[in-house]
């Protein structure tokens, strides 16, 4: 395994915001929450396909700009009375700095 | 049927009468008078109503419907003259009514200072709803000023209700500090200071010299030589009992009519209770006590023995956002100890007056949730030498009891008065609870009178509810705006204005969201909320907007955007389309349309083309559509008489003027009008949320159309014989939605929930009120006509258009 990937600082994200990584097989959307805690999903709703990080983050989760579907950041889980996932991916912060975890570019490539 | 005569339809009679129809079902016909015009309400809640918390039709009691299906005669507005006891018929002048028996409950008269110009128009009480009525009326008048006489509990309502209603208000007291009968000087101190931080002046020792004014009150003189301006004065200083028909009758009154343990005046056939009533030398003035005395009225009539005994009362001042809670006997005196808590910075205050290991009084201000226990203390005269030490800090410090808010009231015993106006107990609610299988609060409130008056008991009744329904309860007696709080968007909007909140992180603190940062549902309503009301003080949060109104662009349904550009009233040139033609040449944009309101959209856009799309139109001239907003869209026009034969005014030109005029302003949902120049009706003008049809005359000005989900006509506002008049007319119905309506609400509906009738006695029959909009509007434009393109152009919130990372292909698998 090669070392984790640097995306980053977290202030480049927007508080309650998200910035997309652009990657050969699609976008990672990847998240800061108020409390500047930092996920990476897949961008993309399994409903219709929405960009998630183009929807509201509140709390751990985030709301999906087409049809407010909720998903749960940290499990990638639909929240309510929805049913479906959006994959997630590993990320960590170290001294401000956003890192993702190498194989996550390696798996997409392989899809 | 005994025919049963009542003189007084207050709070008193009004719960007499319902016991009565318990108690001796069938047994009377009853004939109700009431002085005022209009039935039985709740008069503890007119400072609310006062205050714009909350409707008169939120604060009736007893409506027609309830009267009607118990028979009984009401005479509201016909005030009783004279009782004949010989012939026992009572006077009024329709003529004269008999009686097998009567109950007086005329209340109380205000008590008016005989001080020079206290006729003067402008000077008046604060007793019913007429009063609240003038005094709103006042209250619309910009910089209108009021003065308060009086810093009683009525007096200090009265104060900070107006000044919810943007009055200046100067509060006058005789005495050394505010609410002297309930409250110590330390608790008086704090009050004062948080009505000061509200912007309320409050002048104590205050000796009121003269009311002055030429034709109405202009300012109130004081003995020290202060001169305070007004355009209303407030007597707020105390009631006297209202005892003169019962004087004329030659019943026997003192302070008040004399009546005995029974409520039986010196006749054994009229009965007495309220405020205008003296039992064993006492007059009460609150409202628990007579609430008694309705039930012991009741089982009299009905030949049950009963007897009133006078009871412990409480105290807590309606101010939103202020807590005091005064129960008992808190002076000082030699055989009396009292324990005191005081957090400077958090403005608490609380203090227990004990006599013999007995809590007889306590003075709570800042926190008050342990007001209850410590008032039950007083009541049964509990020993307190066990807990002496934690006394202080409440029920939850008491035998090592969690401190959750549940297990204090969990903790209470059966007997402990939980709803002080109407004396309602713990086991009386909970047993209706389970007697009843009630679910909601509406239904408590209807069966045990819990929480149905003032109700600062609510959040004790809900506690009990959830613990004994357990996970059945479902607050949601009214529809909360989200999960994340039990309010509803009216109740937000008033809070927000009251308590004056002004960013998201204070709504959440001060009401008490249940969430950390809220949801994708009253974020942006609170984000509009904020910005409607503190237009140059709140700044717009950008991550409280939706997509659309964060990137001013239209998502689709593949994730691209698509861009309008404004074109006023619909006119553009050669110039302008061949800017359009060209930037869609240049970034591949697949579709161009033109929309419903006359504009053109161009569909497909990439996000990160945006900052680019814009910059180009921005250069030929052209600024943001705001085609995404929740706010003004289009003005749709036909060309009126610049061309068409028919055409009667410059429809055109209107559509420009407004358009230019209004943009830029956000709304609780879109906003879309048109303008046409005849009846033909060319521009669709009867199906937009405000639409203007020309006539020979002026400008019809029509609104709450629809043509989305619901299709509906507009409805006819009024008619402006000018152009500068119609363009009025509109900006000021545009700010009162603005003002009014809950966030994604159309006018229609917005209309449909507040009234026709309401909307045009603002807009159409009130000049004033008219141009208070229009200039609100005015000022809150000149933060919002910014371009949203040109601003992104120029590099604001530039992280949303570009990614934050790019890779390509790993270069080496290992």
């Amino acid at each position: 395994m090669t070392e984790w990937i640097e995306l980053g600082s977290v202030t480049a994200i927007p508080v309650r915001g998200a910035r997309c990584v652009n990657t050969p097989s699609g976008k990672i959307a990847v998240f800061r929450t108020a409390e500047d805690q930092v996920f990476a999903v897949e961008n993309r709703c399994p409903h219709k396909g929405g960009p998630l990080s183009e929807g509201i983050v509140h709390g751990a989760s985030v709301t999906c700009p087409l049809h407010n579907w909720v998903f749960d950041l940290a499990t990638g889980e639909a929240q309510g009375a929805d049913e479906g996932s959006v994959r997630t991916y590993p990320v960590k912060v170290e001294h401000g700095t956003i890192y993702i975890a190498p194989d996550v570019l390696m798996q997409m490539a392989a899809e | 049927m005994e025919k049963l005569v009542v003189v007084g339809a207050g709070m008193a009679s009004g719960r007499a009468l319902e016991h009565i129809f318990e108690e001796a079902p069938g047994r009377f016909d009853v004939t109700l008078f009431g002085a005022e015009p209009r039935g039985n309400y709740n008069r503890l809640m007119l400072s609310p109503v006062l205050a714009g918390e909350k409707e008169y039709e939120q604060i009736i009691t007893h409506d027609s419907a309830w009267y009607e299906a118990n028979g009984v005669h009401t005479r509201f507005g016909e005030t009783v003259t004279l009782i004949d006891r010989e012939r026992k018929v009572v006077v009024s002048k329709l003529g004269e009514t008999p009686y097998d028996k009567l109950i007086i409950a005329t209340g109380s008269a205000p008590f008016i200072i005989p001080l020079p110009g206290k006729d003067l128009p402008g000077v008046m009480a604060f007793r019913d709803l007429d009063d609240v009525n003038r005094m709103v009326d006042v209250s619309k008048r910009p910089g209108a000023k009021a003065v308060v006489i009086g810093g009683g509990l009525l007096g200090l309502e009265a104060a900070a209700a107006l000044n919810a209603r943007g009055m200046e208000v100067v509060v006058l007291h005789l005495m050394g500090h505010v609410m002297e009968r309930q409250l110590d000087p330390a608790a008086g101190y704090l009050l004062q200071r948080d009505l000061e931080a509200r912007g309320i002046k409050v002048h104590c020792k205050a000796q009121t010299k003269a009311i002055l004014g030429e034709d109405r009150v202009e300012a109130v003189a004081l003995e020290d030589g202060t001169v305070y301006g007004a355009d209303i004065v407030v007597m707020a200083v105390g009631i006297r009992p209202e005892t003169r028909l019962a004087v004329d009758a030659g019943i026997h009154v003192e302070r008040g009519i004399v009546v005995n343990d029974q409520m039986v005046t010196s006749d054994p056939d009229v009965l007495a209770l309220g405020e205008c009533v003296e039992h064993e030398k006492i007059v009460y003035g609150l409202v628990a006590p007579l609430y008694d005395q309705a039930k012991i009225l009741a089982k009299t009539l009905a030949k049950v023995d009963a007897a009133f005994r006078p009871v412990q009362t409480a105290t807590q001042l309606k101010v939103t956002g202020v807590s005091v809670y005064s129960a008992g006997d808190f002076a000082d005196a030699e055989d009396r100890e009292e324990i005191v808590l005081r957090d400077a910075t958090s403005g608490i205050y609380k203090r227990l007056v004990l006599k013999e290991d007995k809590v007889i009084g306590a003075v709570l201000y800042g926190e008050t949730a342990d007001g209850p226990w410590f008032f039950d203390m007083i009541r049964k005269g509990t020993d307190t030498r066990d807990m002496r030490d934690t006394l202080i800090f409440g029920q939850a410090y008491q035998g090592g009891a969690a401190l959750d808010p549940m297990a204090a009231v969990a903790a209470l015993p059966d007997d402990a008065e939980i709803c002080g106006c109407n004396g309602v107990c713990k086991s009386t609610i909970t047993g209706t609870i389970v007697s009843k299988g009630l679910t909601d609060l509406d239904g408590v409130r209807a069966h045990t009178k819990a929480s149905a008056s003032c109700g600062s008991c609510t959040h004790l009744v809900e506690k009990l509810m959830a613990i004994t329904l357990g996970d059945s309860y479902n607050p949601a007696a009214v529809k909360p705006m989200c999960p994340c709080t039990e309010h509803d968007h009216g109740t937000v909007r008033r809070l927000i204005v009251a308590k004056e909140l002004k960013s998201i992180p204070e709504i959440m603190q001060e009401l008490e969201w249940k969430t950390s940062c809220g949801c994708a549902k009253c974020r942006p309503a609170l984000n509009y909320y904020l910005v409607a009301e503190w237009p140059g003080e709140y700044e717009d949060d950008g991550q409280s907007r939706f997509i659309n109104e964060r990137v001013h662009a239209n998502i689709q349904k593949d994730g691209t955007y698509s861009v309008v550009p404004r074109m006023w009233g619909g006119l553009t040139n050669p110039r302008e389309l061949r800017a359009i033609a060209d930037v869609a040449d240049k970034f591949h944009i697949p579709t161009v349309k033109v929309t419903g309101g006359q504009r053109i959209d161009l569909l497909g856009v990439k996000k990160e083309d945006l900052p680019a799309v814009w910059a180009d139109l921005n250069a030929a001239g052209m600024v943001s559509g705001a085609a995404y907003a929740k706010g003004l869209r289009t003005v749709k026009t036909c060309v009126g008489s610049d061309w068409c034969r028919f055409g009667t005014q410059d429809s055109t030109g209107l559509g420009v003027r407004l358009e230019k005029f209004m943009w830029g302003a956000w709304t609780p949902a879109k906003v879309k009008l048109a303008v046409s120049g005849c009846p033909r009706n060319c521009a669709e003008a009867t199906c937009k949320d405000i639409g203007v049809v020309c006539v020979d005359s002026g400008y019809d000005i029509h609104f709450a159309g629809a043509a989305g989900l619901d299709i509906k006509g507009t409805e006819l506002l009024g008619h402006a014989n000018s152009e500068d008049e119609a363009l009025e007319i509109i900006v000021a119905l545009t700010q009162l939605y603005r003002e009014q309506g809950h966030y994604l609400e159309r006018i229609y509906k917005w209309a449909k929930r507040v009234g026709n009738d309401s909307i045009k006695a603002a807009i159409i029959d009130d000049l004033d009120k008219r141009r208070h909009y229009y200039d609100r509007f005015v000022y809150s434009q000149q933060f919002a006509q910014v371009d949203p393109w040109e601003e992104r152009v120029n590099g604001k919130d530039a992280h949303e258009f570009a990614a934050m990372a790019e890779f390509g292909l790993p270069v080496a698998a290992e």
